[in-house]
């Protein structure tokens, strides 16, 4: 399925119209739908969190009342999409199973964007994040399986690996290693831009989310968990901020979100299994459009630019919605013990800076680390394994009665 | 030693705090928005209700064979995933006793840590009997999802280090009344299904879960027989 960016016009904005009833939709189901679908929910979220997060930046930095009245229009309707994604999300969902949503996000896409990504330094920097975020999901499912008696495979599918990357108690770094080095505006392919968008987005979505329930856990070592990869969550911030180039104009910026945003539900709507999701994902897809298509009016007046420079006739291959699982692993057999020495990632000694703040942040002990004690995945929850062992003691209790 | 939370007086909720902020208060609830029913609330609830799907279905059989009741695959997964959930629990308050030391009349630590091998091993006899019946234990059932949304609350409740051992085993009494509901109701199921030979085993499991019950009920009787003395002890004659 190929769209002509420039001539498909998309829904006019007065034409992109909610009521309560259909903002707030039937959710998904958390057991019958595929992970995917959940994925796909979890990541389109963050998408427009990023959008209205970047337009009231815009809003706030800008004297332009044109600019600042257009930002409020197209950002209403973005808080709108936002809503109605974000609440097809279940009840019967909860927090942690949302987490282990979240964290199978950040792993099936970020594999997805390294294998695609033209510029061999930022694939460099998804595979780095890539094996933190996995390490995420080994300590969040520690946590369901001890806390809840829950087996985060039942939100995972099996197309996510459960077992450990790279330690996070040891991704703690000084926030000078967390910075890297940003594509050329002038030069960087249109995938690289989408990408750098799409991850980022994600992340910052997710260190919101980690924020916002992390205190609603009443287990001392839950809400330690969720401070500790928080705070690794806003690391992954910084580091995908970083490689976007600051020198794009705020209409340059504001055109490369729309385009992501394209992006993203044309990727959704060209995996998308389940019937009624689809037509959300076709749906917004329209509405992108005509945000894009907007937005690329007011380049032509305020900035007396050609878009065309910007926009490509046509979208990369879409996001690529299947377990990733070799390619994951491949990653982990590589690169599991690289280390980020300034803007560098590779097999490098870590700063002193990053030592001193590691050990202090970890002086009095490792949320992370503790959950996980002697854990490792089983089908239905470590338990099993007690389990088994009892059902043997009662087998040979009936044989020598 | 910890200090019970009915010793002191600090909390800041209920109007008789502060009288004149409450008159005061009730002067603003005089104010109300006119011509507005409270049917218009309900009717909003009540279009809410209607036309959903169900929350979830049962997953396909492992071994479509040996399936005789999908029903029965269901509330058995229920069980399954409520014993699971409960030998957690209480791992959860023997952590408590740990931490804080029993009470008189109250639980040993011995006493939680069997419970919590009977929740385990009816956690074992159900995973082989699903298999046995066709059945995946690993999934999760739409009743065994329903129970994993009931027992929220008694989980935070639990897992919280602010609440005492005392207070965790209020909070269990809920678990084991549910608990011994449900085994009576999954004899009734098999029963009609003509299914004896897990009656049988099930019956068992249920006297278990009477006797837990019966101890909790033991345990917070002691705990406020307790804390009735106590407060007694607090009280200057006369005063």
């Amino acid at each position: 399925m190929g769209i002509d960016i420039h001539r498909e016009a998309g829904t006019h904005l007065d034409d992109q119209e909610f009521t309560w009833r259909e903002i707030v939709s039937a959710p998904i189901s958390k057991l019958d739908n595929d992970a995917f679908t959940r994925v796909r929910i979890i990541l389109m979220n963050g998408i427009e969190s990023e959008q209205n997060r970047f337009l009231h930046a815009l809003a706030r930095m800008t004297a332009n009342k044109d600019l600042k009245l257009a930002a409020a229009r197209v950002r209403r309707i973005e808080q709108h999409q936002q809503t109605l994604v974000n609440w097809l999300n279940p009840a019967d969902q909860s927090p942690l199973e949302t987490t282990i949503g979240f964290e199978q996000v950040a792993i099936e896409v970020t594999a997805s964007v390294a294998q695609v990504e033209p510029d061999p330094y930022l694939a460099q920097v998804y595979r780095f994040g890539l094996l933190e975020d996995f390490d995420h999901m080994f300590r969040y499912a520690a946590l369901m399986d001890r806390i809840e008696g829950h087996d985060a495979n039942d939100i995972l599918q099996s197309y996510t690996d459960i077992m450990p990357g790279r330690p996070t108690s040891q991704e703690h770094r000084d926030p000078a290693d967390d910075m890297r080095e940003w594509y050329d505006r002038g030069k960087a392919d249109v995938i690289t831009k989408l990408n750098a968008l799409t991850i980022m987005a994600g992340e910052n979505q997710t260190h919101d989310y980690y924020m916002t329930i992390g205190p609603m856990f009443s287990d001392p070592i839950a809400r330690q968990l969720y401070a500790e990869i928080a705070s690794i969550e806003e690391q992954h911030v910084t580091q995908y901020e970083s490689i976007i180039d600051p020198n794009e104009t705020w209409l340059e910026k504001w055109i490369n979100h729309e385009l992501a945003e394209v992006y993203n539900y044309y990727s959704c709507l060209s995996f998308e299994d389940d019937p009624r999701i689809k037509k959300v994902w076709e749906r917004f897809l329209d509405y992108e459009l005509g945000h894009l298509h907007h937005v690329m009016d007011l380049m032509k007046r305020i900035e007396r630019r050609d878009p065309a420079e910007l926009v490509p006739k046509t979208l990369p291959d879409p996001i690529q919605y299947r377990s990733q699982r070799e390619f994951v692993r491949k990653v982990l057999a590589s690169e599991v013990a690289y280390t980020a020495n300034g803007t560098r990632i590779g097999s490098l000694p870590d700063t002193a800076e990053t030592l001193s703040y590691r050990r202090q942040l970890n002086s009095s002990g490792s949320p992370s680390d503790a959950v996980s004690a002697g854990w490792h995945w089983r089908p239905g929850t470590e338990l099993t394994r007690e389990a088994l062992d009892i059902d043997g003691m009662h087998k040979m209790e009936r044989e020598s009665a | 030693m910890t200090i019970a939370s009915t010793m002191l007086k600090r909390n800041r909720t209920g109007v008789a705090r502060d009288p004149d902020m409450a008159k005061d208060m009730m002067k603003g609830s005089k104010h109300t928005i006119d011509g507005t029913d409270r049917q218009e609330f309900v009717d909003a609830r009540l279009e809410g209700m209607r036309h959903n799907p169900p929350a979830a279905t049962m997953p396909p059989p492992a071994h479509l064979d040996k399936v005789r009741s999908s029903l029965l695959l269901d509330k058995l997964g229920e069980r399954l995933a409520f014993e699971r959930a409960g030998v957690r629990l209480y791992e959860t308050l023997m952590l408590k006793h740990d931490a804080t030391g029993g009470f008189p009349g109250g639980p040993s630590r011995a006493d939680l840590e069997e419970i919590r091998e009977d929740e385990l091993s009816h956690f074992a006899m159900l995973e082989g009997i699903v298999g046995r019946y066709g059945g995946d234990p690993t999934a999760v059932t739409p009743s065994a999802n329903l129970v994993g949304v009931e027992t929220k609350g008694i989980c935070a409740a639990i897992n919280d280090p602010r609440i005492s051992l005392a207070e965790g085993l209020h909070a269990i009494l809920v678990a084991e009344l549910a608990d011994n509901a449900a085994w009576e109701q999954l004899i009734e199921l098999v029963e009609q299904l003509g299914q004896e030979e897990l009656a049988d085993e099930f019956r068992e499991a249920l006297e278990t879960e009477q006797d837990h019950l019966a101890r909790v009920r033991t345990w917070l009787a002691a705990d406020i027989a307790g804390r009735v003395q106590a407060e007694a002890d607090e009280v200057v004659p006369g005063a």
